[in-house]
């Protein structure tokens, strides 16, 4: 089994919560002077049971888990936040240590768990490439013979004499990738730092990375951006409270995924994160396609409708509702808000548990993922507010009537238009 | 058990044994030292008007406030040296000394942010300072030689000795005390972060129980013990013997300077290592 680059075994990772960092010298002392007489810890609380090094009052991160990876696969982490995805990555870069359990490796490893760890403002982009490449354990030799490619990848020839301080954060991050991107690790671990700058770099990087797997490297990669793992892994882990979920090409654990955060009636909603006052809840939410059928998945073109079944207490006064769906790319850019006040459908008399639906005739986005998030309002009060855990997937559908295949490079959104030719602005 | 398997390159777990020190890691990364010595140099030199003058400032700031304070005012007495030239050799000799002890006294807590995402053998951070530190050194040597060199041809009764050989070893000895006790606290701070604010403080006391601003031969017999138990009096005495002709040299008490920058290198680099591991998890 010479092909496995990676192999984690039984890995663990215990995190005490509380009142690490805050210790002092003097409780220390105290504790220590206790066990040697026998007596118990002074400094519990009553009722607390001496909890020694593992107890209750703790998180694992990490919960068993075994993984093998063969070499020259690409693969792609996901889960939700709190999963344990940048603990695994934690561990595997070496910034901290498992509890139990071993990872045994093939090759060395370069990790991006941060673009430009390391630079230092006063420095300019060229003695900073040289600080950062050998942060990132590239000897001076390594990084004199890289160091074009490098300037060139950045595209930052012009600036390199100058100060970093003095680049805009775009030049930064693309110096910082840069030089990462050319370590030439058998092993590449990603953490989500492709979420950084512009559209154009973004490419280039996932482009980077592709290019580092068909040399026949490993790359390992966490992302939240289930569109960008699925382009660019070829297998994929879902990670799930610490645990390995499922395992398998990042097509099917991707489906997986989706299909946990989307059961067929609608998503939970229990135990996400809300603001507003809570006058008035939303209990359920989900998208109903062209056909009626409840998916999370709508054909470009096609007619979209977004569910959302609330409840309010009987004294309160519905009177005016107002419901707002704010729809994001997966850059976080807000593409548009639909809501009932632009439309002009005004609620004379809602009642208190309900159902508000949203139709869209023709979904002009290009396929891809989008992010929705529900506010609603009672006026100016608002009552509930969060980020859909469901996300908006479109796929390819005919919404224009061009030949021209339409994908994310052209923007997020279409708008039907029309072109004349003729000899001259007849105004017609 | 799986029977070993040699074509693994790295292996990850829980806790290395005490003495795994993995130093060959530190020496593989030996270009990253010397990277880190340099961006000090550069970047801090980058930031003020003066420059590496402040090297030479520093010092010769440092010396006229002692010959002043305790040479002019309290009339400590320097041994028939001429006060200037006998302040300098301490004041020279303790910066060293202090300045590798108070800068690697923080390194985990100063680096955190660095140490969070990245890993290289931690170890290269202090070693690189005491590298940085004596550029400093170096610098303030000269200073010293060039004052050395114009009192002696102004008739002034100091006279190097062949003990100036020994420059090497009493090098070494500051750069291992400074290191060792500097990676000690480091160690400890990342749990007690008390001890932060006594090692700036501790340093300057321990300035006075050191040889910098009297000679040797001036504390009566009785409590001589005292100084010399401190690990930098040998260190000073032998510094001031080597260049001035003046001073208290007994191999013995090098020995034991030795001996202490040795047991307090290991402590330092044991606990530093093992600190090294978990640490993350509690800043």
């Amino acid at each position: 089994m010479s092909d496995v680059a990676i192999s984690i075994e039984n890995l663990s990772k215990y995190y005490r919560l509380g009142s690490i960092g805050n210790a002092t010298l003097y409780q220390d002392l105290n504790r220590w002077w206790a066990r040697v007489r026998g007596r118990p810890d002074p400094l519990l609380r009553i009722g607390e049971a001496d909890r020694g090094n593992l107890g209750k009052e703790g998180l694992w991160a990490l919960n068993d888990v075994s993984l093998e990876i063969r070499a020259g696969d690409v693969l792609g982490i996901i889960g939700h936040n709190g999963a344990g995805k940048s603990t695994l990555l934690k561990i595997l870069s070496r910034v901290t240590g498992p509890t139990s359990g071993q990872i045994r490796v093939r090759g060395r490893i370069a990790s991006l768990l941060e673009v430009g760890t390391g630079f230092h403002p006063d420095l300019t982009g060229r003695e900073n490439i040289y600080l950062n490449g050998a942060i990132l354990g590239m000897t001076k030799a390594e990084i004199r013979r890289k160091f074009d490619e490098i300037v060139d990848f950045a595209d930052v020839e012009k600036f390199i004499d100058t100060p970093v301080k003095r680049y805009s954060s775009g030049m930064y991050v693309r110096l910082a990738f840069a030089v990462a991107a050319h370590l030439e690790p058998e092993i590449l671990v990603v953490d989500e730092v492709l979420a950084v700058g512009d559209m154009a770099f973004q490419e280039k990087c996932i482009g980077k990375m592709g290019q580092v797997s068909r040399e026949g490297r490993t790359v390992l990669f966490v992302s939240h951006n289930l569109q960008s793992v699925w382009s660019l892994c070829r297998n994929a882990v879902w990670m799930d409270h610490g645990k390995l979920r499922a395992s398998g090409t990042a097509a099917e654990v991707i489906n997986l995924y989706r299909d946990s955060i989307s059961s067929r009636d609608g998503v939970s909603l229990q135990d996400i994160k809300r603001g507003g006052s809570g006058r008035l809840r939303v209990t359920n939410m989900h998208f109903r396609d062209a056909t009626g059928v409840i998916s999370d998945s709508v054909a470009c073109g096609e007619p979209l409708e977004i569910t959302l079944s609330y409840e309010a207490a009987d004294e309160v006064d519905l009177r005016q509702l107002e419901a707002y769906l704010h729809v994001s790319n997966d850059r976080h850019f807000r593409l548009f808000t639909l809501a009932n006040v632009f439309s002009g459908d005004i609620f004379d008399a809602p009642p208190n548990a309900g159902v508000l639906r949203c139709r869209v005739d023709e979904l002009p986005l290009l396929p891809g993922e989008y992010d929705i998030t529900v506010s609603i309002r009672l006026g100016v009060e608002v009552v509930d507010k969060f980020a859909s855990p469901l996300r908006l997937v479109v796929t390819e559908g005919k919404y224009l009537e061009g030949h021209q295949a339409m994908n994310r490079a052209w923007g997020d959104v279409l708008l039907k238009h029309r072109w004349i030719v003729g000899k001259q602005d007849d105004g017609s | 058990m799986q029977p070993p398997d040699n074509t693994w390159t790295m292996v990850i777990r829980p806790q290395r044994s005490w003495f795994d020190l993995r130093l060959d890691e530190l020496w593989a990364y030996r270009d990253l030292v010397m990277l880190f010595v340099w961006r000090d140099f550069v970047a801090q030199y980058k930031q003020t008007i003066l420059g590496p003058l402040w090297y030479l400032i520093q010092p010769v700031l440092t010396t006229v406030t002692f010959t002043l304070v305790f040479g002019r005012l309290a009339g400590l007495s320097t041994d028939g040296v001429p006060d200037f030239l006998f302040y300098m050799a301490g004041a020279v000799v303790w910066s060293y000394f202090s300045a590798c002890l108070t800068k690697t006294a923080n390194t985990f807590t100063g680096n955190a942010a660095i140490f969070g995402k990245v890993y290289f053998p931690r170890l290269a951070v202090p070693v690189s300072i005491l590298f940085s530190n004596l550029i400093a050194f170096a610098i303030q040597l000269g200073l010293f030689v060039a004052f050395l060199a114009y009192y002696m041809l102004s008739g002034a009764a100091v006279a190097p000795t062949i003990w100036l050989l020994a420059m090497p070893l009493l090098l070494l000895l500051m750069a291992g005390l400074g290191l060792g006790i500097g990676i000690i606290v480091s160690s400890l701070t990342t749990r007690y972060r008390d001890l932060q604010f006594l090692v700036a403080f501790g340093a300057q006391l321990l300035m006075y129980a050191t040889t910098v601003i009297y000679p040797l031969s001036s504390v009566p017999e009785k409590y001589r013990w005292v100084l010399v138990a401190n690990p930098m009096t040998p260190v000073v005495e032998t510094f001031r013997y080597a260049f001035l002709g003046q001073g208290t040299v007994e191999l013995l008490h090098l020995a034991y300077s030795a001996a202490f920058a040795l047991v307090v290198l290991v402590v330092g680099v044991v606990l530093f290592n093992r600190v090294e591991q978990t640490f993350m998890d509690t800043v």
